[in-house]
Formats: C-alpha cells, structure tokens, sequence
C-alpha cells in the first residue's frame, strides 16, 4: 500500500497520526493554576489547556480541543514534552519547537531533545499548515505569561 | 453538450501538473480559471492602447473607452439589462453590495426598519447590513435554512411586513450548492414594497440569469468567477433606482461639476465609478463573457448539471462521507461541501493537494452557517465548464487515500 507522495508520508508520520487517535492528556485538570485557550480562526481549530505548577516544575497538564490532525497531535504531543519538566526547560523547549517551525534554517535545534515531537519537522513543506502545528505553543506561552504575572502580582502584594 | 475537451486546450493553466500529478481543478467557486483569449486581451490592451478613460481627446483614450464601455453593453447584454447605464462597474460582488448598503440602504433606512438576509449568506451579504443596521437604527432579520440545506420559505413570507424595506439573498449559495428560488421571493417582497437584492457571484457564472425574469432590483456579482480576470465586479440596479441615489465615492469622473463647497453628480452609471477603474481588467472581462456567450449558458448548465448528477453518485458511495445541502442535483449548483467521517477538512484538503486535486477547506465565509451546520469547516468541491466526469473519479480515488492515510492510523492502535 502506497498511501501517497513521500512528502506526504513526511507529513503523516506514524507517530504523528498516533497522537492524533489516541491523544495523551486529554481533558480539563480540576483545579489549575493557570488555563488558558486559543483557536484559529480560518480553520476552525481549538485549544484549551490546563496547568498545575508544583515548586516551579509542570506537575500536570492536560488539553482540550478540536481540529485538524496536525493541531490536535501538536498539542498532545506538547503535553507529554513538558510534563514533570521546570518551567524554565519548558520555555526552552517551547522556543526550540517555535524555531523549528518557522525557521528555515533551524540547524541549532537539538532534535533528540524534543523527542516525538521531532516528527512535526514535515509540516514545515506545507506553509499553510504551521499554523497548526504552533497553535498549541501558543496557547503554551500565554498560559507560562499569565502564570508568571500571577506570580509577580503576588509576590508584589507580599511586599 | 460541451466539447469540454476542446474547452480544456483554451485554459493554459489546466495543461501543469501539481505534485507530479495533471491539476484537478475543483475550487471554482472560489475563482475560475481563465482561457487564453482574456489573458490575451489583457496583454493587448497594455500594448497597444493603455490610457485613462473618459477624459483625454487623443487616440489612445478613446479606444481605451470606446473598449471599456463596450464591455458595459456586453454585460448589459449578458445578464438582459434594459441598458448599459444600468450596470455599474465596481471591484468584486463585495463592493457591489457594500456600494448599495452605504449609497441606499443608509439613506432610506430609519430606526426599525428591517433587512431581511438568510441564514446561507456569504459574509459579504450580512456584514454589510449588520453595518448598515447598526449606522442606521434598522433591524436585521434572518430567513432560516431548512435541515435539507433549503430555505423555509413560509417563515420568510411571514418574516415581511410594511417594515421590510429590503430583502438580501443569495442566487447560489456558494457553501451548500443550493439555488433559491429568488423570482418568487423577490415577488413576495415587492408585495410588501420591499428592494430586492441578489447576490449572483455564484449564479451568473453557472445559470442563465436574467434580470428581468428574476424581477429583482439589485444584482451583485464578480467578473472573476466567471473566466475574467480579478478586479472588476458588476452592480445592476433599474436605472430610476440608480438614479435617486447618492455617491459611494467621492472622486473624479463621478461629477459633473464641482465648485469649493458643493458639486453636482454625473449621470448613471458615471456617478458610482470614482476614480481610475481597472480598466485592463474590465477589457479583458469582454473576452470572458463572449466566451461563455459562445458555449451558451443553457448547455453550461447542462453540463454541470451532468458532473453534480455523477459527482453526488459517486460521492455516495464513500463511507462516511457527508454531502451538505440539496441531495438531488436539480435544486443545486455543482458545489459541493463534504465532510469525511470525523476528519478536519485541512487534512483531507493537504492530502487531495498530493494528488493534485484542488478544493477549499474552511468556513467559506459563511462562519454563522457552519455554526448551524455544527461543523467548524467543511471541505468543497466546485466544478466548471472544463471539469470532466474523470475528474469526479479522480477527487473520489483522492478521498480514498485519505481514509487510506488515517485508517492505516487507525488500524494501528
């Protein structure tokens, strides 16, 4: 079975159409420290998702949506990327996928780092579709921002 | 019947390939492609007699005008205006009903008049009465769609009253396919002394459309759909309609004469035309339109009449795959939106692309629709005057290697 153009299979790998049919980390966490959501518009793809930050590391997550294959494995994907990790190696991941997807030339970025995550390096032929590759990562960053300015207006306050 | 293949040699676009594979053109709704002799005639404009119309006494610019206007009378022609003067030439069907909504529609609107629009409208025949509701204190009512993808025309009778002064409706709807029956809706809307204004971006390129029979006041559509080159859209409206309103835009070539203070407007159509007009385009435009004047708008009917009869059979026999709108071809247009079991149509549009199959994925401007249909997007299939029956078989053989792509997934878990 020949299920299309090598660039295609590029696109659709294995692992990627996995994560689209058995997304990991589904769902709505109950009590989240920070939740946060975005979508786009043109296409119809949605992202919710949710965080629980336990001595500055991602002691949870978890993801809401609907959309396209590319979207929902993205997110599902960069759910089990930054789960367990400090924030801190979660905005290094997050910038490293960033540049990976919309960089042309991004030869600095340690692959073997972003693991299953490597195997969105197809969508990049496909310009149209990046923008559902990143639409989780940016849901990502506006919930690291919000959580951040939590914690400045709390620690302010404490002042 | 069409020689369609005789038709395909005049279209140089439809001899490339795409990924390898020969181009299966299936976003016609979107735009058509063009034949050679409008790409031609654009040339041939600019080499031999570009210069601005309506002004200069030299050779050029009387033969830039004496070509421009005589597309006017072609269009007039086309459609069975009672005169040249009748048909306005703007940018797209957009702008044709923005030019009504700010040059009409504000003037005779007053708090708690009403718009009626349906539920099948491209955005560009909504958000133009939503503004012009919200400038003007009127009321926006909406006809709703039927569950088989048609409108319930018993709550639109009972929707107008003596308060409706205008009804807004597409010919064609340009998501679902379905053709409304707008000279029996435009006849209940004069009852009541209601306007009555077309949106034919989809019709006028596909159906004989005739003014007259429709009985409708205004009608919007866009040279671009229609093998003519983008830019250049139509306004028709009755002349005395026409002539009571005030400018769109301030400019020249719309007056007559102008003093510090005041001016007088020029004639209809003059008056709607500010400014340089794309006059390449609506040159090129002449081509299109004696092209499909040529073939015949009756047997272009007929012969997508012919690829929606095969499309829809064909389509039927995919598992999971939904057709929104009409099930039979008579009360369609041959556009098709689809969905395919619980797929996004991105993925399925991504894979087609591989086989050189072009659709639309997306909302098709109509996000409120969607949002009736309860899907986030559909994926659409539009055919032309140059789409052949193999071509229905090529879309369908793409959409089984998209079940291929995502059932080979879903065997695997």
């Amino acid at each position: 079975m020949n299920p299309g153009l090598p660039s295609l299979d590029e696109l659709y790998r294995e692992v990627i159409l996995d994560h689209y049919q058995s997304p990991r980390n589904r769902g709505r966490l109950a009590d989240p420290d920070v939740a946060s959501a975005g979508s786009n518009p043109l296409c119809g793809d949605e992202i919710e998702l949710s965080l629980r930050i336990r001595d500055g590391q991602v002691a949870d997550v978890a993801f809401e949506g609907r959309g396209c294959s590319i979207s929902q494995a993205s997110a599902s994907m960069m759910t089990e990327a930054i789960k367990g990790r400090p924030l801190a190696e979660v905005r290094e991941v997050l910038g490293a996928f960033k540049r990976l997807m919309t960089e042309r030339d991004a030869t600095d970025v340690d692959l073997a780092a972003l693991g299953d995550l490597e195997a969105l390096q197809g969508v990049r032929r496909y310009p149209v579709r990046v923008k559902c590759a990143v639409l989780p990562w940016n849901v990502l960053q506006e919930s690291l921002d919000l959580y951040r300015a939590g914690q400045a207006r709390a620690r302010a306050r404490e002042e | 019947m069409l020689d369609v293949q005789r038709i395909r040699a005049d279209f140089p676009i439809l001899q490339r390939t795409v990924n390898g594979k020969p181009l299966v053109y299936l976003d016609n709704a979107a735009t058509s492609q063009k034949p050679r002799a409008v790409i031609e005639a654009l040339k041939d404009y600019y080499e031999r007699y570009n210069a601005n119309v309506h002004r200069g006494v030299h050779t050029l610019s009387q033969e830039a005008t004496d070509a421009y206007e005589a597309v006017r009378g072609q269009v007039a022609r086309f459609i069975h205006a009672r005169a040249p003067e009748e048909v306005v030439f703007v940018r797209n069907t957009t702008e044709a009903i923005n030019l009504v909504s700010y040059a009409w529609a504000r003037r005779v609107l007053r708090p708690g008049d009403e718009l009626v629009v349906t539920e099948m409208e491209h955005h560009s025949n909504l958000i133009p009465w939503q503004l012009a509701a919200r400038d003007t204190g009127a009321v926006l009512r909406l006809v709703p769609l039927r569950d088989d993808g048609t409108l319930d025309l018993d709550r639109y009778a009972a929707l107008l009253s003596p308060r409706t002064r205008l009804v807004a409706v597409s010919h064609m709807s340009n998501a679902l396919g379905t053709i409304n029956p707008v000279a029996d809706m435009a006849r209940l809307a004069h009852a009541h002394g209601a306007l009555v204004l077309v949106d034919g971006a989809q019709s006028v390129p596909h159906l004989p459309v005739d003014v007259q029979a429709l009985g409708c006041d205004f009608l919007a559509f866009s040279g671009h759909k229609m093998l003519g080159p983008t830019g250049v859209g139509v306004l028709w409206a009755r002349r005395e309609i026409l002539e009571g309103m005030d400018p769109f835009l301030g400019g020249g070539n719309m007056i007559l004469q102008v003093w510090w203070d005041h001016a007088e407007w020029n004639e209809v159509p003059f008056r709607f035309e500010a400014g340089t007009p794309d006059i390449a385009d609506v040159v090129a435009f002449g081509p299109a339109l004696e092209y499909l004047a040529a073939l015949g708008m009756d047997n272009i009917r007929a012969h997508e009449l012919e690829l929606t009869h095969y499309a829809l059979e064909r389509l039927r026999e995919i598992d999971g795959l939904v057709i929104y709108g009409p099930q039979d071809a008579a009360s369609r247009g041959g556009v098709f939106s689809f969905g395919l079991g619980d797929l996004h149509p991105h993925d399925i549009g991504t894979v087609l692309d591989a086989e050189g199959v072009a659709i639309r994925a997306g909302h098709h401007c109509c996000q409120p629709l969607m949002r009736r249909l309860g899907v986030p997007a559909t994926a659409r299939a539009s055919f032309y005057l140059y789409n052949t029956l193999e071509e229905v078989d090529a879309l369908v053989a793409a959409l089984g290697k998209v079940q291929q792509i995502f059932g080979r997934a879903r065997a695997a878990v």
